[in-house]
């Protein structure tokens, strides 16, 4: 079973604060984790850590990359990308080109967004905007997620689309870290505590 | 590669598409240009004396006032997650944007800037050595001013922080390209003034990206 994320004694350091330290995991093909904790307990912080884009105060960590040294995951962060001016389809290209993938139809259609593939993103509801960026989950094949909060803003109907979409992910032997608060449901996660 | 090619196609769609992005600069360039024949007065021997300082100095403030949002937008809304997990290093998003960024203002301006040099009144002379001067000073002005765009990712009102961190480094350019103009017009050469400018973007194109990508790095903190 190949380890898809790992890490040990994971220590994080913002503003000359310690948000987290001694955090350590592994997460094998095919499983999840679910991180959980009240607001600013550091679940942010490490999906960040572990996608690169922060650097750790402590400790060693290590996260899938394609035999090419590519990255071989989705960050989704709580930003939704989206230039106003382009198309849903435009905006969805540009990130999987930017990532390595093209399956624009098949994103789109994942998260019921055919319809709008050629509204400019400026006429987006903050839940399309969300699926819009989700949709990236798809259109780019990438073994591990890392997924911060993704169902905020969603619908009923949208959110069972989005753990829909995480098992049959996981059944295809990716793996998923999540920080949720309960909003999606992913049968069978580990969880993470995060206190204060 | 692709991602590189995807990200400047993405920039240069989206200064043609937003209505302005690219227009704001240029149509900044030309309304100021035509008010100084009013303020100062039509006579040809003063437009000719300060035609080529004051072409400088609007391109200058013109590529600036365009600069502020590089960054800005792609920090607010998580483009620059997006390209921090692409796998495309920062050093290369910061010289494909500048390019981008460069193809649509300076490229704009040398391409305009015959006209220009019609509504002042300068010598004939000035049709070339004002494009081919501007051509290889604007780039550097870009580069530069990615730097400053960088820096200021998000603060909320960069313009003014914006060109008072990066005037400074340009004024080299300013010089040397008003001299070079001014040089090749009156027929003492230019080359020196020429390869003193190539020597400002060669060294800003080597310099520039590492500055702007380190910058980009500490606003993901």
């Amino acid at each position: 079973m190949p380890v898809l994320a790992r890490a040990a004694d994971l220590h994080c350091r913002r503003a000359g604060r310690d948000v987290f330290q001694g955090v350590a995991f592994r997460v094998d093909a095919g499983r999840a984790l679910v991180l959980r904790g009240p607001n600013g307990s550091g679940k942010s912080s490490l999906l960040r850590l572990l996608a690169g884009l922060l650097e750790p105060a402590g400790g060693s960590f290590e996260v899938a990359t394609a035999p090419d040294g590519a990255p071989d995951f989705h960050y989704i962060g709580h930003g939704d990308p989206a230039k106003p001016a382009l198309t849903v389809e435009e905006n969805l290209a540009f990130a999987a080109a930017l990532t390595g993938g093209n399956a624009v139809e098949a994103g789109l259609r994942a998260f019921a967004l055919q319809r709008l593939a050629d509204t400019p993103a400026r006429y987006l509801s903050s839940g399309q905007r969300r699926r819009l960026t989700l949709a990236r989950l798809i259109a780019v094949d990438k073994r591990l997620w890392l997924l911060d909060e993704p169902g905020v803003g969603l619908d009923a109907a949208n959110r069972s689309r989005l753990e829909t979409v995480i098992v049959t992910h996981l059944e295809q032997g990716g793996a998923v870290i999540a920080a949720t608060h309960g909003d999606i449901a992913i049968e069978g996660a580990a969880v993470l505590e995060f206190g204060r | 590669m692709r991602a590189a090619l995807a990200l400047l196609g993405h920039e240069l769609r989206l200064a043609f598409r937003a209505g302005g992005e690219m227009a704001q600069g240029l149509i900044f360039f030309l309304l100021a240009l035509s008010l100084f024949p009013l303020g100062v007065g039509p006579g040809p021997v003063i437009l000719e004396r300060i035609g080529v300082g004051l072409i400088w100095v609007l391109a200058l403030f013109s590529v600036t006032l365009t600069l502020e949002r590089l960054y800005a937008a792609d920090a607010r809304d998580g483009t620059l997650d997006l390209l921090g997990v692409s796998g495309l290093a920062f050093e290369w998003v910061a010289l494909i944007k500048a390019l981008a960024h460069w193809l649509t203002s300076g490229l704009v301006l040398v391409a305009f800037s015959p006209l220009v040099v019609l509504l002042l009144g300068l010598p004939s002379e000035a049709f070339l050595a004002v494009p081919v001067v501007l051509l290889i000073g604007t780039p550097t002005l870009t580069l530069i001013g990615g730097i400053g765009a960088a820096l200021l990712v998000h603060s909320r009102r960069g313009g003014l922080l914006l060109a008072l961190i990066v005037l400074p480094l340009q004024i080299p350019v300013l010089i040397f390209g008003v001299s070079a103009i001014e040089g090749w017009v009156s027929g003492l050469g230019a080359s020196g003034q020429l390869m003193i400018l190539g020597a400002f973007l060669l060294g800003t194109a080597a310099l520039a990206p590492f500055a702007t990508a380190a910058a980009l790095r500490l606003a993901l903190e």
